[in-house]
């Protein structure tokens, strides 16, 4: 067994990988749920989770300790098969998804090995179809548990993700086509740098400026196809107590909950790739000057954590804070320092991440202030305005690359 | 044994296990299961042929939207245990003949042509997607509009269809 690792170094390194990016994903999982909980609760003139830890940050670790320890009833009457099956189907396709992302366009080398940020291989070239495979599967985790708990509710929030996933995953899929047209290939990579082909363009060189119709699709689908607010509708809780996992307890819940965080964190990912320029900066890329961002960034907020620590009730808060606001600042200060060219290795993900970052924001912004939409607007809202948009973008994306090569030809 | 040969029998073996699961089973929704695994099965071999897009479309086209729709189904109409009918039972053994002069004929059909069923896999105009895309749009571009014809035809009855038991 040590021979065969030995002798195949890139099987190891991809286990590596593994373990980390779910090391990784699952922190940020947990994080995201304090971070939701703490912009709604603001946004609705609340402090949120603040009794855990100093400002709650211990709040995730308690909820993933509950979640662990609480009774895991089944219920009579379940298909007891397909009722275990389908919370593992849906965490397993959610945590696969992540694994298609590229992070960064430059290796880190380690012993004479390359290792690229992103699981997949660089020449994945059905990188955008392997993703909305996984997505089209998803649909079963949500249909399956729905079916399987033998109840009402649950049973009407399957059918309803069922048919809401059918609807946008059609609108979802249509609307990456223009994205795809203009840079001629499904491998992710390839769509990033297609939008690099000018680099004094900067942000505007992304797709988003031609294709922003097909962002405003794409978007609105996928946020349909996580089934998050304003689509939450196969959750509804005024209606259906809890939806499809109704029926669930315990760590069964737990990972209904972190395949949908988890399919929120991919589809972040995957608008910033598409549409957003991936790990691209914003300015132009003779301004050598932004490199000092993520310094300019990182030193005033660990600052100010520590101020914010030193002024915390709790003894408790008063030692944690200002360390964590330390780490940050140090971090800030030898990115400005730059002894082995760390600060140009990070601009790349730290622009990916800050955008994916955007759109968590804004996912968590829409559940604060957005109202659910009834079942028949849902229905014409995908087939009779997204759809045909979707088709529209395409046809005038089509129409305008053949004038293109038309006219380049001349 | 090379490692491309484990993964096949891996896949072969997942997919005519789902396929007889597909019959055996009582109840509609895990046929309609062990059908996706047979797809996705389905889908692992297409790759390990090297045909990226072929095997990305059977999951999203079959895997995805089509069997989505048959577990839809099955759970909008509730349907319960399979029941068996005289009839049914009678279809049993005709049907068992009929497997084994399929599988013969089939294995009849390798057998005879063997090498050049080795070699369809790695011709190169399946695997990748502008090879597929310049045969469909180039080559055989009139069954292709056609094809697409018939099913807007069969899309307009169906609305048809719907229609008139409404009203």
């Amino acid at each position: 067994m040590r021979a065969f690792f030995a002798s195949s170094p890139e099987f190891t390194i991809t286990i590596a990988k593994i373990a980390i990016l779910l090391f990784i994903v699952l922190t940020v999982n947990a994080y995201l749920t304090w971070f939701e909980r703490k912009v709604v609760a603001h946004i609705q003139s609340r402090w949120g989770p603040h009794r855990v830890g100093p400002h709650g940050l211990l709040q995730p670790m308690a909820d993933g300790l509950k979640f662990l320890f609480k009774e895991d009833p089944t219920p009579a009457g379940v298909d007891k098969f397909v009722y275990y099956l389908a919370p593992l189907l849906a965490l397993a396709l959610a945590l696969t998804s992540i694994a298609i992302i590229p992070f960064g366009p430059d290796p880190i080398r380690l012993r004479g090995h390359d290792i690229y940020l992103g699981i997949a291989p660089l020449n994945l070239n059905i990188g955008i179809l392997a993703l909305f495979a996984i997505t089209a599967l998803g649909v079963y985790g949500v249909a399956l548990a729905g079916w399987s708990s033998n109840s009402k509710y649950p049973l009407l929030g399957g059918l309803r993700s069922s048919a809401q996933m059918i609807s946008y995953e059609l609108t979802l899929t249509m609307s990456v086509v223009g994205v795809l047209l203009m840079a001629g290939s499904f491998n992710l990579r390839d769509i990033i740098n297609a939008q690099a082909r000018h680099p004094e363009w900067g942000i505007l060189g992304w797709n988003l400026w031609p294709q922003i119709l097909g962002f405003f699709c794409f978007f609105t689908a996928a946020v349909a196809e996580t089934n998050r607010v304003p689509f939450d509708l196969p959750e509804a809780e005024s209606e259906l107590v809890a939806g499809f996992h109704t029926e669930y307890a315990s760590f069964k819940f737990a990972m209904f909950f972190i395949a949908e965080y988890t399919s929120m964190i991919t589809v972040s990912c995957l608008c910033t790739i598409m549409f957003f320029g991936g790990w691209l900066s914003p300015f132009p890329a003779s301004w050598t000057v932004t490199q000092y961002l993520p310094s300019v960034i990182l030193i005033p907020f660990g600052l100010w954590v520590i101020l914010d620590g030193l002024r915390y009730e709790t003894v408790f808060g008063r030692l944690v804070l200002p360390a964590i606001g330390t780490a940050i600042t140090t971090v800030g200060l030898i990115l400005i320092v730059d002894p082995r060219h760390i600060n140009e290795f990070i601009q790349a993900p730290f622009w990916f991440l800050s955008k994916v970052l955007v759109f968590l924001f804004i996912y968590v912004w829409m559940r604060g202030t957005l109202p659910r939409f009834r079942y028949d607007q849902l229905m014409a809202f995908g087939w009779k305005l997204l759809l045909p948009v979707s088709i529209v973008n395409v046809i005038l994306t089509s129409f305008v690359i053949l004038a293109k090569m038309q006219w380049g030809h001349q | 044994m090379t490692t491309p040969l484990i993964v096949f029998f891996v896949l072969a073996a997942l997919a005519v296990i789902g396929a007889i699961s597909l019959i055996l089973q009582k109840h509609p929704i895990h046929s309609a299961l062990s059908l996706i695994v047979v797809m996705v099965a389905l889908a692992g071999l297409y790759l390990l042929m090297g045909a990226e897009f072929v095997a990305a479309v059977q999951i999203i086209v079959y895997g995805g939207a089509i069997m989505v729709l048959f577990v839809f189904v099955i759970m909008l109409l509730n349907a319960g245990i399979e029941e068996h009918t005289n009839l049914s039972r009678l279809a049993g053994p005709p049907g068992l003949l009929l497997v084994a002069a399929l599988a013969a004929f089939v294995a009849a059909t390798i057998a005879r042509s063997g090498a050049s069923v080795q070699t369809a896999a790695q011709t190169g105009a399946l695997s990748s997607t502008k090879g597929i895309s310049e045969m469909v749009f180039k080559d055989f571009v009139y069954p292709f509009e056609l094809t697409s014809f018939l099913i807007l035809v069969a899309i307009l009855g169906a609305v048809v269809l719907a229609q008139r038991e409404k009203s």
